[in-house]
């Protein structure tokens, strides 16, 4: 489904004009974490142009984004995908109910080794 | 030379070292850190997003608290120090962003990113300078191969953090040489070590640690040092332990004789 409304919305909150793109594919061509993402860096632009927001937001893809920042700092027309990855992430967690992590998921796996920093970052990203 | 202190979370808990060896150090050095009384958790990572606003302002508050000690803001954590350069950013670019914040904190005066937030590293050779390090140092680390390690969050995005060159740092190099080692370039020094997705699939930093890893050893590192807990985390037991990795200051405060 096309939805020019949310494209809107994701424009707004990431700063990110998605028609700056000339898709050359550098962005997913130096994500580190390709093999793990379903959708990448330069598709997430590209749906998003298009308004295919749904397929996006319903992917693991967007647990997945390291926020590494390559992506950012490495195209050439500076549309820092990442930050419209962040974006979509942010709408879909921000539903009521929709946290992608729980304080009952690490409790019982808690790893004695595990920073604080971890913990911290990985709620800070996963959950509102 | 004295700096208002932003430790952050990690540095009290399982990152102490990285903390204490620096303390150490900045004794040796003629480095005073004061460390603010009531900081708070920066969250460890920076939300693009530029309607997040609640996220940000234990940043700004460690901010304003260097502004008003006159002082620059010390981090020596590397996820503490690319959150809050980005906030201040905000504060100083974003009149939304900025807005937003100082119609919440009420301050006696708006804060609009005076502060200046300088990492250790960068108070090491900007402040101090490596050459009088290496006049400090007692005892030099002569023949150890160390392989820095940078990760993201020093590096990128260079447009903000201004800390090096992204593709091509030289400053970790430029340290191992002042306390007398030799540093090995290796080409995934500054790509990422799965960092947070830890929690998400264990998979992940697992299989970037390992690459990571393998390009360090194969051009010869003995062992790797890092500014940020997660990554040294991610290196040692998601990496099985294939190589030792330490915090700089623990080397540092080797060399200085302070260990
Ligand atoms: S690197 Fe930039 S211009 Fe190239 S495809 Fe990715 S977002 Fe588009
Ligand atoms: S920020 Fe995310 S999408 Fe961009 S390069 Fe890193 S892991 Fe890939």
């Amino acid at each position: 489904m096309q939805n020019l409304k949310l494209r809107e919305k994701i424009e707004e909150m990431s700063g990110v004009s998605v028609l700056k793109c000339m898709r050359c594919g550098k962005c997913s061509a130096t994500c580190p974490n390709y093999d793990e993402m379903e959708f990448h860096p330069h598709q997430f632009v590209y749906f998003v142009e298009k308004g295919e927001i749904d397929k996006l937001a319903n992917s693991k893809s967007i647990y997945t984004c390291l926020s590494c920042m390559a992506c950012v700092e490495r195209c050439p027309r500076q549309v820092e995908p990442a930050k419209i990855i962040e974006a979509v992430k942010l709408l879909q967690i921000r539903k009521q109910g929709n946290n992608h992590l729980k304080p009952e998921q690490v409790s019982v796996s808690l790893d004695p080794e595990l920073p604080a920093q971890a913990l911290t970052s990985a709620f800070r990203k996963y959950s509102k | 030379m004295n700096f208002t202190y932003y430790p952050g979370c990690t540095l009290k808990a399982k990152g102490k070292d990285l903390d204490i060896y620096a303390r150490k150090c900045a004794e040796v050095l003629g480095v005073t850190m004061d460390e603010i009384k009531d900081w708070q958790c920066c969250g460890g990572c920076y939300t693009t997003s530029q309607d997040e606003i609640a996220t940000k302002l234990a940043s700004v508050r460690a901010l304003v608290e260097a502004k008003n000690n006159n002082t620059e803001l010390l981090t020596l954590c590397s996820a503490c120090h690319n959150v809050i350069k980005r906030v201040n950013n905000d504060m100083a670019t974003n009149d939304y962003f900025n807005f937003r914040v100082n119609n919440y904190l009420k301050l006696d005066q708006p804060y609009n990113g005076e502060a200046t937030v300088i990492h250790y590293l960068e108070m090491l050779r900007d402040k101090v300078g490596f050459d009088k390090i290496k006049e400090k140092v007692v005892n030099p680390l002569t023949g150890k191969k160390i392989g820095a390690y940078y990760g993201c969050l020093l590096l990128r995005p260079s447009s903000v953090m201004a800390f090096d060159n992204p593709e091509n740092p030289t400053i970790l190099e430029d340290f191992i040489k002042a306390i007398g080692a030799t540093p090995v370039i290796y080409q995934m020094r500054n790509e990422c070590c799965g960092a947070y997705c830890t929690l998400e699939d264990k998979a992940i930093p697992k299989k970037r640690s390992d690459k990571i890893i393998e390009n360090a050893l194969s051009k010869g590192a003995e062992c790797l040092i890092t500014a940020c807990p997660l990554c040294l985390y991610n290196l040692k037991v998601n990496g099985g332990d294939k190589i030792p990795v330490y915090y700089f200051t623990e080397l540092l405060a080797e060399a200085l004789g302070v260990k």
